[in-house]
């Protein structure tokens, strides 16, 4: 283990890096799998993962804001017990003994999950999320909970309770959102790699904002118990990576059938690590002619396209099609979206848990004080616009319009896929935009989630990994989208292209 | 249809809603959600005749299982969370005059 790379020698304290130091960076400089690799082979130990990890939170977390909750104690207590676990040879997988990082709407036992919201400022599941459990049963380690949007909605953690989370490829800008604490938390090595969730991007666009890689599996594939629900018919959890090796790892670990969430799927097929082979000879890839249209900024188109041209050249069939129906996801989606959130946000009425309205008044009085003091404005937003088209006399015209149309866009994916066993486009049609920047015109925001939602929409696959940078240094991310129950074909995909990349660097 | 937001239309959606907006608030709604209904009323340039509304993109089916407790007595910990509690229940405000 001698990798230090530049990304963690950060503030200049390279140069005068004491031996525990030095070790702290070489752990650091890993990924989550070499990590657990070098634990299990006794090269490290978790207690010592954890301390480099939360050294480097030390360092860095000031600055960037990535967390709501930072559980130290707890950490360690937990690093010391996988790491007994690991020497009795009980842990045996590739996460075992590695610090990790989880949105906070994902319930965690004994441990605050807030939703970047005040309404739920001083929650304490009584329960943790199955996502987490199967990662904690894979031997992963919690730090603690990660900075969000408010109920997940927003595209760049500034709807956060607590603040903003900043981007730490350059502080100036947002993370993305609305899994900003988590992608930021990885690009900053505060964890190894964390779960975030995804109802219309949420995982895949600050990936690409931060340069990390994220994905969201098929709908079904990780049981939602536990997970705080936003819009349940989009939801899904899934990783945040330093790497495709790291994703397959964690998607495989998090991926399981749950009796508790009736959604969920009964997949045989969950063995995601196979895939990694970086081997796409005669895939057939299309890249929409639509998302290569007006909006999308100059340099990430040009960086998605020499992404497909590497795809190309290690035998893949890459071309341009027509998808048709993709101006019409974001209408469709918000509507869809907002319904679900006005329905599922209504059991926050301060009776049995979070906040509560001071003051002595009547039941009625008291839900209405206690919402409209406990939301933030882009929640209240979106409870407004869901109750109105969930409405008698607009249910049809707004609701019903808007699940057919969703149809419509399903069956365009399934023609698509009837050709391609992948789409190729951006992530996102621009950079990360500046802290402060997004949130006056909501329109304008929402239309950044234009290549994401529609995924969400059709239940499909889709990751985003790093493709470059633009002028000021900001990450670009390239999006890959399967068929459903084709994680694996995204996989290899994504892991061929990263090797591309890594062979091209050593030139 | 967007243009019909009227003031009662943001009254009767608070109230669906159960927020209580101030007159500053109210007003922003108006013009927020006039906003994204004239967006979403670009739907209506697609002929839905004979679609049918698709709300999930799997066919659900009801999941039984036998009603048994699986996960213990978390009364003392879902009590911890209650904003007021007296002889382990929620206290809640008066509920009618």
């Amino acid at each position: 283990m001698n990798l230090i790379t530049g990304t963690v020698c950060m503030k200049g304290i390279c140069g005068t890096l004491n031996k525990k130091e030095e070790t702290e960076m070489e752990l650091l400089s890993l990924s989550a799998v070499e990590l657990s690799a070098a634990i299990r082979e006794g090269k490290a130990s978790a207690p010592e993962a954890m301390e480099a990890v939360l050294a480097q939170i030390d360092r860095t977390e000031e600055i960037y804001h990535c967390y709501v909750t930072i559980d130290r104690d707890g950490a360690m207590a937990r690093a010391r017990q996988a790491q007994c676990r690991i020497e009795a040879g009980e842990l045996t997988g590739p996460l075992a003994g590695v610090p990790m990082a989880v949105k906070d709407n994902l319930c965690t036992e004994g441990m605050l999950t807030t939703c970047s919201s005040k309404i739920l400022e001083n929650f304490v599941p009584t329960y943790t999320a199955q996502a987490v459990r199967n990662l904690e049963n894979a031997g992963a380690v919690l730090i603690g909970k990660t900075n969000m949007d408010e109920f997940a909605m927003g595209s760049t953690t500034e709807t956060s309770c607590f603040g903003p989370t900043r981007n730490p490829r350059n502080p100036g800008y947002v993370p993305g959102g609305s899994s900003g604490g988590s992608a930021a938390a990885v690009a900053a090595g505060e964890c190894f790699f964390a779960l975030g969730s995804d109802t219309g991007g949420s995982i895949r666009q600050p990936a690409g904002y931060c340069g990390v890689v994220g994905m969201k599996p098929t709908y079904g594939t990780v049981s939602r118990y536990g997970l705080v629900a936003y819009g349940s018919s989009l939801d899904q959890i899934g990783p945040l990576t330093g790497n495709v090796s790291d994703c397959a790892a964690v998607l495989e670990a998090i991926s399981s059938h749950d009796p508790k969430d009736s959604t969920s799927v009964e997949r045989q097929d969950t063995d995601f690590t196979s895939a990694l082979t970086a081997d796409i000879a005669g895939m057939r890839i299309g890249i929409p002619k639509d998302y290569l249209r007006e909006g999308l900024d100059q340099e990430v188109k040009a960086a998605v396209l020499r992404a497909a041209e590497a795809l190309r050249e290690r035998g893949a069939v890459v071309e341009e099609f027509d998808l048709g129906l993709v101006e019409y996801a974001i209408p469709a989606y918000y509507t869809i979206a907002a319904a679900e959130a006005s329905s599922n946000l209504e059991r926050f009425d301060g009776i049995k848990y979070g906040y509560r309205a001071p003051g002595d008044m009547g039941l009625h009085s008291m839900y209405k004080k206690t919402r409209s003091q406990g939301f933030g404005p882009e929640v209240k937003r979106r409870i407004m616009l869901g109750s109105f088209v969930l409405s008698s006399g607009y249910y049809d015209a707004y609701y019903l319009k808007a699940l057919k149309v969703k149809a419509m866009i399903k069956k365009a994916f399934d023609q698509a896929f009837a050709g391609y066993d992948l789409i190729l486009g951006p992530v996102a049609p621009t950079t990360a935009p500046r802290l402060g920047e997004s949130l006056g015109d909501p329109i304008k925001m929402y239309l950044g989630d234009i290549y994401t939602i529609s995924v969400n929409l059709a239940g499909l696959p889709g990751i985003c990994v790093p493709c470059g940078r633009d002028r000021d240094g900001l990450p670009i991310g390239l999006q890959l989208i399967g068929d459903c129950f084709q994680e694996k074909k995204i996989l290899r995909a994504a892991y061929t292209y990263e090797q591309a990349q890594y062979a091209e660097c050593k030139e | 249809m967007a243009n019909q937001i009227t003031e009662e239309t943001i009254e009767y959606v608070s109230i669906l809603a159960k927020l209580e907006l101030s007159g500053e608030e109210k007003e922003q709604a108006r013009k927020d959600m006039g906003n994204m209904l004239e967006y979403i009323d670009r739907l209506g340039e697609l002929d839905t005749t004979d679609v049918e509304p698709l709300s999930h993109v799997f066919p659900l089916r009801n999941v039984f299982r036998e009603d048994v407790v699986t996960n213990g007595d978390g009364s003392r910990e879902t009590l911890q969370n209650a904003p007021e509690e007296k002889d382990d229940m929620f206290v809640v405000p008066r509920t009618f005059d």
